[in-house]
């Protein structure tokens, strides 16, 4: 099947300001007749359930947080991209646009990416005047860095929690809302599955996870704004609540997963230090604008900083590999993070790895210190430095900050058109929880701006011409579709409780997670997929036979909650797996070991792999199929990125 | 008027009688111990006598005595009340003593003020009532020849019940006759338990203090960068240390004048 | 390193609780403390006992989900950090810890250590935002704000409404948290034509919802993760007063 993105034809500075004026509205005095679900309340959700709500909409939204303010949006350090040009440095919509289409390695929509870039601009006008305090100048006026391998300065931050503070913006708005009773909040409230009712989405199940009360809720439109599914691979900067629950339900009963391979593994984070890790902390990319990445040069000199026999500090100079300067002259250290991570990668690789485990490399600040003061790094850095001391007890003002990838956003996720609803009519999906913006590599700063341009910009004007068609008859939870949808998720959890074996759900997750990162990780091939296909299925059967579930559901109970994301985990894994051997070529952060130039970059294969690979639930067990949506280029030319 | 009354209901507005009933008690523990230090003036008593009278009979002042009273009972009324409400916020306590630091004072503000305020009960006890309705307390008489300046005093005992105070002069002689307070304050002090009482109660006023008076500045919302260090400066040295050293040495001197 | 955990069990909002001891054997200095609670978990669930419940989720000390009350001090005895963060070193082999939820009548406890702190939203609902609908903003550069401000703002807004003020404080008093909020948009000039009102919505819903009032000891500001200052409270008390002795005027008051 071919898939129709909708994309509005015409020029591309026009499509999204003719697609607007052709969108059908909906008559203010009907807008009330109307009830939207919204799932999370992360940038996307809150902005989503807010600014629909300003327009008049009904809007009923749910977390499993106990607080929407705390979905991991909130965890985003460094800034949010917009093409403001307030630096005057030749930014623009355009140069926005194209940097984003090259930097996702071409394989993101023309039409879309445009829009976020044009939207971009507003996103900051409005979080301004909601109150967030990003960073200022002197004068007055709006600060900006250069941020992850971009050459303009085009990044707005607060300090090292932009995303917390877009985050209670938009909070704040949704607060407002519910104060004037246009939202309906529920919290501590977990998504279980989507009801379609002839064919459209027109509802959900719910569990509340205090009391395991299972809930049905009616709508006009879903949105799921549930976030990346990053926790697939065990470690990752994810919370640890972030799961790919909602949207697997969603893809079990019709709605296409695209790209499901691509994720994102962060350069600067810090490494792991043992089995009873939980989780990786990440830190800003924006440390790499002064920070030097470099490894020893040779093996030896790296085993003998492994077992302490020589201080880093003593290394001499001609014995470091600034290896990123030295095969990236003209971006050096900013180069984009797929590139930042496959390099590290490969030094670990080669025996050069440092710290205890080997496995990490060296983010040095002592030319930066020399050069600035501590000071002045410390007023940059200060909140990062600290952070990084209080995790490794090493500090980075004296000795070497050791980082190593991890997994941090996922560039897949449902399939869906420019109005950014999925295969399924009724059910949209927006910020990290699609697929839609960044291609097969996302670039630093992008992904708050989408989040907020689906939430605030884009969906309210989309979701109106949907509900314009559907039009304002009630619907509510009396349709036989869903006492059936209920009853499949109580089975379920039944089938769940049931399970009195012998391995705890976090033993199958990290379990998981290891095939996960070994296979489907910064590198990835044939061999290693097909055992890894076959791994995860073992795993899945041995899951269903031996995991232990405790308790009951009429509880708060954290193993029930856990077995169930994991369960849908493991399903997801087998479509990762799945997608990353279709795609035979390497694109952005989808490295196949087979497609590599000589000098060991990664190679696209636009003639056979400029398609959009969106995958078709058909059955328990059944292999999914594969449709295809072609990607036009009709502004930009095809090259092979380059950062030498 | 409803909307003051809600104001002095919510937790801001009871904070904020705490903070203007405590610092016009500071303000006046400013003029207590000022006139007190003319215990110290070696005229027996004729200073501070003549000082506690002026007090007593000053009609302004004697509206500001009554004030005053007012705050010390409002001051505690409204203590008691915060405090009911603190302890209902947290009607589970914790198991493991809290360890965040924290001033020593600033956590027993009510333990401080019960002791200063059963001080005060003793205190105003023993000499307001006293003074104002002992009949058996008696008047001295300061002659002092204004050409040398030399004051002579002797006991006095009024010809009519009523007697308060009168100043009248003879030639050269100024006569002053007034209620001996003084001669209470000296046989009171003379007691090693009284004086142990009274020191106590200082130190206790001391932490009041230390804490009370910039913590007020805070509640009110008087809280300046630039302000905030003069406000600790005087909260500190004037209220936690001058005041209450100043209150303790008198009764310690005196002990020690009777030995 | 081994450990004795005397940890607060309570299975739901209406039973009551009681302390257990476990055993944490074998905890390693580079875990975080809520990884040696997993550790214990584990255990726990292999030998089919209800793991320990606790409220966490970023595990990098920014979602504010994470809390605990840990010897006496909540987020543990070090300064600057939440729970998520404080890692097993701080601690020494043979030691007792004592873990409580959260005390506080506003803050009932819902299972074990995790209690229910929709207070603080309720609060931010009652006024915590400047009404602007999305679209039809002023270009985000049109409003100078002096960098010294926007950094005081800034310093406010880092709170991350875990509730450490409110354990710490003998009063379980949420002063730190409501003076935060207000002053985040009571120091910006977007926040003005709205700034006396919110005072007076927040901190009445504070009241509302039964929390203790400020003694000014500090022992917020001493175990706010974020560091927020007590001069934030004297900042709300100077804005409700100014509400309510000297405006005139009476906004939209719902």
């Amino acid at each position: 099947m071919i898939l129709d993105a909708k994309i509005p034809a015409g020029p591309l500075a026009e499509k999204w300001s003719k697609h607007k004026f052709n969108l059908k509205l909906v008559n203010p005095a009907n807008k009330r007749k109307y009830n939207v679900i919204v799932v999370g309340t992360g940038l996307a959700g809150a902005s989503a359930a807010a600014s629909l709500a300003e327009l008049g909409y009904n809007v009923t939204a749910f977390c499993f947080q106990d607080s929407p303010r705390r979905a991991h949006s909130i965890a985003a350090q460094g800034g949010i991209n917009a093409a403001k040009n307030y630096r005057n440095d030749g930014d623009s919509v355009y140069r926005l646009f194209y940097d984003t289409i090259k930097g996702g390695d071409y394989r993101a929509r023309e039409g879309n990416v445009y829009r976020l870039a044009e939207v971009s601009v507003n996103i900051i006008d409005q979080c301004v005047a909601q109150g967030v305090p990003f960073a200022r100048e002197y004068g007055g006026l709006l600060d900006n860095r250069s941020f992850g391998g971009a050459q303009v300065s085009r990044t707005f931050y607060a300090r090292g929690q932009t995303g917390q503070q877009l985050l209670l913006g938009a909070y704040s708005a949704l607060n407002r809302q519910i104060h004037e009773g246009k939202v309906k909040m529920y919290t501590r409230t977990e998504m279980l599955d989507v009801v379609v009712v002839d064919g459209k989405a027109q509802g959900i199940v719910t569990r509340n996870l205090v009391t395991g009360a299972i809930e049905t809720h009616a709508g006009h439109a879903v949105l799921l704004a549930t976030g990346g599914y990053g926790n697939v691979f065990y470690l990752s900067t994810n919370a640890m609540g972030c799961n790919v629950t909602a949207a697997w339900r969603a893809h079990k009963r019709g709605a296409f997963f695209a790209n499901p391979c691509y994720t994102q593994i962060h350069p600067t984070c810090i490494p792991v230090t043992g089995d009873h890790q939980s989780k990786l902390t990440l830190m800003s990319e924006s440390l790499r604008n002064d920070g030097r990445v470099w490894a020893p040069k040779t093996v030896e000199l790296a085993q003998k900083l492994r077992k302490g026999e020589l201080k880093v500090t003593d290394l001499k100079e001609e014995d470091r590999d600034y290896f990123l300067e030295r095969k990236y002259p003209s971006f050096g250290n900013l180069v984009p993070r797929d590139v930042a991570s496959r390099n590290a990668k490969e030094v670990v690789d080669e025996g050069k790895g440092v710290g205890a485990s080997g496995v990490a490399v060296y983010l040095d600040f002592a030319e930066s210190i020399a050069r600035l003061g501590e000071d002045t790094v410390r007023a940059k850095y200060g909140n990062l430095f600290d952070m990084y001391y209080q995790i490794t007890d090493e500090d980075p003002y004296k000795v070497p900050m050791r980082i190593y990838p991890a997994v941090h956003y996922t560039m897949g996720g449902l399939w869906v058109d420019y109005n950014l609803m999925t295969t399924l009519p009724g059910l949209y999906c927006l910020g990290e929880a699609n697929f839609s913006d960044h291609g097969a590599n996302r670039l630093g700063a992008s992904a708050l701006m989408q989040g907020l341009a689906d939430g605030y910009f884009v969906v309210p004007y989309t979701v109106g011409d949907y509900l314009a068609t559907i039009g304002p008859k009630p619907i509510d939870t009396t349709h036989p579709a869903f006492a059936q949808t209920k009853k499949d998720v109580e089975d379920r959890i039944q089938q769940l409780i049931a399970l009195k074996g012998t391995k705890t759900v976090d033993e199958y997750h990290r379990e998981l997670g290891h095939i996960m990162w070994e296979y489907c990780g910064m590198a990835r091939s044939a061999e290693g997929l097909n055992k890894a296909k076959g791994l995860i299925a073992q795993l899945k059967v041995d899951f269903w036979k031996n995991a232990i579930v405790l308790g009951e559901n009429e509880e708060f109970n954290s193993s029930l909650e856990k077995a169930g994301r994991v369960a849908d985990f493991i399903e997801l894994g087998a479509l990762m797996i799945e997608d990353a051997l279709n795609r035979t070529e390497s694109c952005g952060g989808h490295f196949r070991v087979e497609s590599q130039t000589e000098e060991g970059e990664a190679l696209r294969d636009d003639e056979h792999f400029a398609y959009v690979a969106a995958w078709e639930y058909t059955g328990e067990d059944k292999p999914e199929v594969l449709n295809k949506e072609p990607l036009v280029f009709e502004n930009v030319k095809l090259t092979q990125r380059s950062y030498k | 008027m409803s909307d003051f009354k809600q104001t002095f209901n919510s937790s801001l507005g009871k904070k904020l009688i705490m903070a203007l009933t405590g610092l016009f008690l500071c303000t006046f523990l400013i003029v207590h111990v000022g006139g007190n230090l003319l215990l110290f003036s070696n005229d027996n008593g004729y200073g501070f006598n003549v000082y506690a009278n002026f007090l007593t009979h000053f009609p302004p002042i004697e509206v500001i005595a009554y004030l005053l009273y007012a705050c010390i009972l409002v001051h505690a009324l409204y203590a008691l009340i915060l405090t009911i409400g603190n302890r209902k916020a947290r009607p589970i306590p914790y198991a493991s003593a809290p360890k965040s630091p924290t001033l020593w004072s600033s956590k027993n503000m009510g333990l401080l003020g019960s002791i200063l305020f059963l001080f005060i009960v003793i205190h105003m006890g023993d000499f307001w009532y006293h003074y104002h309705n002992d009949e058996t307390m008696g008047f001295k008489e300061y002659r002092t020849n204004l050409a040398t300046g030399m004051t002579v005093a002797t006991d006095y005992r009024p010809e009519t019940a009523d007697f308060e105070h009168s100043v009248t002069t003879q030639g050269d002689v100024e006569i002053v006759r007034v209620k001996d307070l003084h001669a209470r304050v000296v046989s009171s002090f003379s007691n090693l338990w009284y004086v142990i009482l009274y020191v106590i109660a200082m130190g206790a006023l001391s932490f009041h203090l230390l804490h009370g008076f910039q913590s007020a500045f805070q509640t009110a919302g008087w809280s300046h960068k630039k302000y905030k260090p003069f406000v600790q400066f005087v909260g500190t040295w004037l209220f936690a240390v001058i005041i209450p050293l100043a209150f303790a040495l008198m009764p310690i001197v005196y002990y020690f004048k009777s030995l | 390193m081994n450990l004795t955990l005397k940890v607060w069990r309570q299975k739901n909002a209406s039973t009551k609780g009681a302390f257990v001891t476990y055993k944490a054997d074998g905890i390693s200095a580079d875990m975080s403390f809520l990884e040696m609670l997993d550790v214990v978990n584990e255990g726990l669930i292999h030998k089919g006992e209800d793991p320990i419940h606790f409220d966490h989720d970023c595990r990098e000390g920014i979602c504010g989900m994470c809390s605990l009350y840990i010897n006496g001090q909540p987020h543990g005895p070090k300064r600057a950090i939440t729970t998520c963060q404080l890692h097993m070193r701080t601690f020494h082999d043979g030691q007792t810890i004592t873990i409580e939820p959260w005390r506080a009548g506003p803050f009932p406890v819902i299972k074990d250590l995790a209690v229910d702190r929709s207070a603080f939203d309720r609060i931010q609902r009652a006024g915590g935002y400047i009404s602007v609908n999305t679209g039809g903003v002023p270009d985000a550069n049109e409003i100078a704000i002096s960098k010294v401000l926007a950094d005081e703002a800034f310093n406010s807004a880092t709170c991350i409404g875990c509730g450490a003020c409110v354990a710490a404080c003998k009063n379980a008093s949420a002063m730190l948290f409501v003076s935060a909020k207000i002053s985040q948009f009571a120091l910006l000039p977007q926040g003005q034509p709205e700034r006396y009102n919110r005072a007076m919505a927040m901190v009445e819903q504070m009241d509302k919802e039964g929390f203790g009032s400020c003694t000014n000891t500090g022992a917020c500001e001493a175990e706010c993760p974020k560091e927020i200052s007590l001069t934030n409270i004297g900042r709300m008390n100077r804005d409700y007063f100014t509400a309510k002795f000297l405006k005139e005027e009476e906004e939209h008051k719902s």
